[in-house]
């Protein structure tokens, strides 16, 4: 009797929410403290950046691709940059890779991956009116923003950016006279990614608490949706990994601005004599890739738990391996912190340790193969609908194979001599990392999209758009294997001093370039379909892919606090689809065991006595309390 | 592995949600991003030294001074979350002035070591021992800083009297975080003395 008080109690207090007062424009859309707001500023700041970094990916192909070509088309964007003789000058050549890499790993596949779907689907999965700190929450996207004009800034300043590759290594980013992108645009850099690691933490620390502290009633951590593990995880590596990288740069800062020695010994330039003595530039890279290898995580882990997901709403099967999926998920997520001298086989570290290092890295191979194993039995025999997300997430279950393959190449430390700082190499992270975790990200956009904005996506759109990008994408990594076994190593200008360079494999070099510019005008299509789907689409309707997973309860456009009256109760795992018995092929996680006897199974009969209980259960609904 | 699937057993009954208030577990996952943060500093520190051509010098005898100040001021940082609990206003906001100000002096004592250091010839700028030196005690003061700026906003609920026994979640917040970073500074300190 005391529930039905207490709940009549809410839903009273929660329509008094309805009328809040209307925001002023300024609070609803740019500092808004609605994780769905926030959500889409992630998303659309992602796609930005991810235009910008793949045009200047676009840039060094064609120096690559055609040596010999004249560039001054380029002038308009690129200025003086662009030599006399229609060149692209080399050292701003260095500045594109370094930015490019800076941009893809951080800006768009941490940011604007984990930035949106963190954001927009954990307190929509776990039944959560906003996150822990709404305040926090939107100091991370501005600290984000910032970072962002602070490295967007350091393109257009007339020594060029950054240059020193995006792991800038000292002493070549330590010393402004070493290089032209050492100068402001290092110093720029390691501003812009100091504000980047504080907006990581932040956003990190509020998905944390509200994982661990703001689930509704019933959702228990082992009925928590696979996507939300992979946030949770994803969360847990940045906020040990991060404060990391953030020390070696505070030391690399001292060591620029303020002559320090921590990464300086013993230099010359010009027959000069540095003052600094006694640093290690060693340290500077067992620090960055203590950040740099769980990084790769960071950006790949929320992908596949989308994956996972999708997949298995798609097949209309549960995921197969539910708790083998966590397991392997923690796996990663523990074995990524101890596997970073694996960057480092080369830099004369003592070869017992090498091989410690390489066994380590070897064992990812395991928890990986779970996850690939997993997503293959979840489609096997199963009633697969290919929506655009589905060809998405079966994209980056290839890309995640076979590029991982090579990953097992190149963990082994006698061959990394081989193939260190190689196109292999370059290949290797490409596939695994950087096109396997895109393809999750316009999965996850595909398939929340009309959650996010009420409208469908053009689905032939899509049908292209991946079919396009699936092709390009292996045109271009699959040669660059090639490439690198060959012995082409990355970051080099031109390719023009050596026969075997110039005649056998110019071609090669060509084709990819050829196939980047293809797979970069395929993403038009996309944006094209996105822009147009938000403010034309079809109108979605509440559940378009029959979906177990709250947020498809929520109103197809979700107001402040996500569910007007009460959050619905959980009772079940995300992944009751197809189930013997049941009426439809999906139930909801919302959905009691009492309503659906024909389809319980003996265990579940059991557990219809607990669900008073879990109804009865101290709700953590942040409009109960004062706020 | 087989040891991490056992301990996501199926949970078959229902399970309260945590309910521990979110804003102390936020401090919670920022004090753990701060030890992140010493971590890697000292790993760093121990790195570096392991490959020789090390300065040797004397920790300034100040520091000990101070970290018995910062002990002392963490003591009446609990008698002040003692008094919240026991609605003593008066007691409240005398134990959480004394604890600021023996912040304060923390922090010119820390001032001093610097002074002491330079008489003794080492400078942040040179051998990565004295620099490291530095970095120690700069970044703890600097978060130090961020810790009497908590206690700040503490001060003024206290003598707003929005802090009392029903109340409580500031207090323990502040307290939790000076009582952090009273542990971390021994941390680094006796770090610093073990290994010179």
């Amino acid at each position: 009797m005391a529930t039905v008080a207490a709940n009549s109690a809410t839903v009273a207090h929660a329509e008094e929410h309805d009328h809040h007062e209307p925001q002023s424009f300024w609070r609803t859309y740019i500092f808004s403290e609605d994780h769905k707001t926030i959500a889409k500023q992630y998303l659309i700041s992602g796609i930005f950046w991810s235009i910008i970094g793949i045009s200047l990916s676009v840039m060094f192909r064609l120096q690559l691709g055609f040596p010999a070509m004249k560039l001054d088309f380029l002038r308009p964007i690129l200025g003086n940059w662009i030599n006399e003789t229609g060149k692209l000058d080399p050292d701003f050549y260095l500045a594109l890779v370094t930015m490019h890499g800076t941009i893809m790993v951080f800006f768009v596949l941490t940011a604007g991956l984990s930035g949106t779907f963190s954001n927009f689907l954990i307190p929509l999965q776990v039944g959560a009116r906003d996150m822990a700190s709404g305040f926090l929450n939107m100091l991370s996207y501005w600290f984000f923003f910032l970072a962002s004009v602070i490295m967007l800034g350091s393109l257009f300043i007339e020594t060029g950016p950054a240059a020193g590759g995006w792991v800038i290594y000292p002493p070549l980013s330590a010393l402004p006279q070493a290089h032209k992108g050492s100068e402001l645009g290092m110093t720029l850099w390691l501003i812009s990614m100091a504000l980047f690691i504080v907006s990581q933490l932040l956003g990190g620390i509020n998905y944390i608490t509200t994982v661990i502290n703001l689930r509704t009633r019933g959702m228990s951590f082992s009925k928590l949706p696979l996507t939300i593990w992979a946030f949770f995880l994803t969360a847990v590596l940045g906020l040990i990994s991060f404060p990391v990288l953030l020390s070696a740069a505070l030391l690399l800062i001292f060591d620029r601005s303020f002559g320090t020695s921590f990464y300086l010994s013993e230099i010359y330039i010009k027959g000069e004599a540095l003052p600094n003595v006694g640093g290690s530039p060693i340290l500077f890279q067992h620090l960055f890739w203590f950040l740099g290898h769980p990084e790769v995580y960071i950006v790949l882990l929320p992908a596949l738990g989308m994956t996972s997901e999708i997949i298995a709403t798609n097949s209309r099967k549960p995921i197969f391996g539910y708790r083998a999926m966590i397991a392997s998920m923690m796996g990663i997520a523990f074995l990524a912190f101890i596997v970073w001298a694996h960057h480092m086989f080369v830099t004369g570290m003592n070869p017992f340790l090498g091989s410690i290092f390489m066994f380590l890295t070897l064992i990812i191979a395991v928890p990986s193969a779970v996850k690939a194993f997993n997503y293959i039995t979840t489609l096997w025999r199963g009633n697969i609908r290919f929506t655009p997300a589905m060809l998405f997430s079966i994209g980056l279950v290839s890309f995640f194979i076979s590029g991982g393959l090579t990953g097992i190449i190149l963990g082994n430390s006698a061959l990394d001599i081989q193939l260190h700082d190689t196109y292999f190499v370059v290949a290797h992270f490409h596939l695994v990392m950087g096109a396997a975790s895109a393809f999750g990200l316009l999965a996850g956009v595909y398939h929340w999209f009309p959650k996010m904005f009420g409208r469908m996506l053009n689905e032939k759109l899509g049908y292209v758009h991946f079919w396009l990008t699936f092709i390009g994408i292996y045109l271009v990594f699959f040669p660059m294997h090639y490439i690198g076994i060959s012995g082409f190593p990355r970051r080099y200008y031109a390719f023009t001093s050596y026969d075997f360079t110039k005649n056998i494999f110019a071609d090669m070099n060509s084709f990819i370039s050829l196939a980047a510019i293809f797979t970069f005008t395929a993403q038009w299509i996309f944006i094209w379909n996105f822009v147009y789907s938000m403010f034309k689409g079809r109108k979605a309707p509440q559940n378009p892919w029959k979906s177990n997973t709250l947020e498809w309860t929520a109103p197809i456009n979700p107001g402040h606090g996500n569910w007007p009256g009460e959050i619905p109760a959980v009772y079940r795992w995300a992944y009751d689809y197809s189930k013997p018995g049941a009426k439809d092929d999906f139930i909801p996680q919302n959905v009691p065991y009492s309503q659906t006897p024909e389809s319980n199974l003996p265990h579940e009969n059991e557990l219809i006595g607990l669900e008073k209980e879990i109804e009865a259960q101290n709700l953590n609904d942040q409009f109960k309390q004062p706020h | 592995m087989s040891e991490l699937v056992n301990n996501i057993t199926l949970v078959e009954e229902p399970e309260e949600t945590l309910s521990m208030n979110p804003r102390k577990f936020i401090l919670w996952l920022f004090i753990v991003s701060i030890i992140m943060l010493f971590a890697a500093m000292t790993s760093a520190y121990l790195v570096r030294r392991a490959e020789g051509n090390w300065l040797e010098y004397a920790i300034p005898s100040i520091f000990y001074y101070s970290s018995v100040v910062l002990v002392l001021s963490s003591l009446t940082m609990h008698w002040a979350y003692l008094s919240a609990k026991k609605d003593n206003f008066g007691n409240l906001k005398i134990a959480i002035t004394i604890t600021f100000v023996l912040g304060a002096i923390f922090l010119y004592m820390q001032f001093l070591g610097w002074v002491d250091l330079v008489n003794e010839n080492v400078f942040f700028v040179g051998n990565p021992a004295g620099s490291f030196m530095y970095i120690f005690t700069g970044l703890h003061g600097f978060h130090l800083i961020s810790g009497i700026i908590v206690l700040v906003f503490a001060l003024v609920a206290a003598f707003r009297l929005r802090i009392h026994a029903k109340s409580l979640n500031q207090i323990e917040i502040a307290a939790t975080y000076w009582h952090f970073l009273d542990i971390l500074w021994l941390y680094l300190f006796f770090f610093l003395v073990y290994f010179h």
